[in-house]
């Protein structure tokens, strides 16, 4: 399944579905239990229907009848448009999260209950 | 806002990727672009008989696990398939979390294939699922070290087909 098709056409997988959502949504829309299932549907027919190695299927399904959202996707203001910082600079706003080195939990919470020791966790760079 | 008659078109995310970098002042990143696809197999029977092993790269972690950091970090999680789906966290550095951390269904479609083995359009599900945390900048630690490890695990449990879920 993939919502990144060009991503997906590099990684040239045996066989695969794209799904025309944003980022972070490959599956469906949340708590839409019955386009998920339908989604799912489609993309296990795909195992049958694609016999040619490298294919990718576009379902049929659309985020929004705007297709506005698009046009915003990683397109971060440059900073001479900014009017809090119009430094005549054509670079852009860096607005990508930070690359923090140590667990980022969805909540305070998670983190109070996490077993350092994780049996089920496998960190691939302590392997000898 | 002018229209885009392109807009039906899908997002270029490597463009874009390109685009951003250069605006931020760095070199491109070097994509990987296989040339061929793996050997390709033909399904030879019905999902319905089918043990499917599911793979997701949202960043999923089960409460009680480490959650993913966001440095290169190319571990993955074991998540029993039969969690209640409450248990079940998200985190990532290039997505946006609100609608996984809702339901996280829309990265991990474990609800939605649990209800299909329920109703007997898929055989099974393999003991375990193997999340990770996409954008792993090292395409070496991915396709040498990562994928093979994943892989080794499908093989082990002794799935018949293999779903996965990048974001």
């Amino acid at each position: 399944m993939s919502s990144a098709y060009s991503i997906t056409r590099a990684v040239n997988p045996p066989r695969a579905v794209y799904l025309d959502f944003p980022l972070g949504h490959t599956a469906g829309k949340p708590q839409d239990r019955h386009q998920q299932l339908e989604i799912m549907r489609d993309t296990f027919a795909a195992f049958s229907t694609i016999s040619t190695p490298g294919e990718i299927q576009h379902l049929k399904y659309e985020w929004q009848s705007d297709q506005g959202w698009k046009d915003r996707v990683m397109r971060p203001t440059p900073l001479s448009e900014m009017d809090a910082k119009d430094t005549n600079d054509d670079k852009h706003e860096d607005n990508r999260v930070a690359r923090h080195a140590t667990p980022q939990y969805q909540s305070l919470q998670d983190e109070a209950l996490a077993d350092a020791a994780c049996p089920t966790c496998v960190f691939l760079d302590q392997i000898p | 806002m002018t229209d885009n008659p392109h807009r039906s078109d899908p997002i270029d995310y490597i463009q874009r990727t390109h685009d951003q970098y250069a605006g931020l002042g760095f070199p491109p990143y070097g994509w990987v672009h296989s040339e061929t696809p793996p050997d390709f197999s033909p399904l030879n029977k019905s999902l319905s008989d089918c043990k499917l092993g599911l793979v997701c790269s949202g960043g999923i972690y089960a409460v009680g696990q480490v959650a993913f950091h966001f440095k290169d970090d190319f571990s993955y999680r074991e998540i029993a398939t039969n969690i209640p789906t409450e248990d079940l966290r998200a985190t990532h550095f290039a997505y946006d979390l609100t609608d996984a951390h809702v339901d996280p269904n829309v990265v991990f479609p474990i609800d939605t294939l649990r209800s299909m083995v329920t109703n007997d359009e898929l055989g099974s599900l393999a003991d375990n699922a193997y999340t990770f945390m996409g954008g792993i900048y090292s395409a070496h630690k991915v396709a040498d070290i990562l994928a093979v490890a994943i892989a080794d695990r499908l093989v082990a449990d002794e799935v018949d087909v293999a779903l996965m879920v990048p974001v």
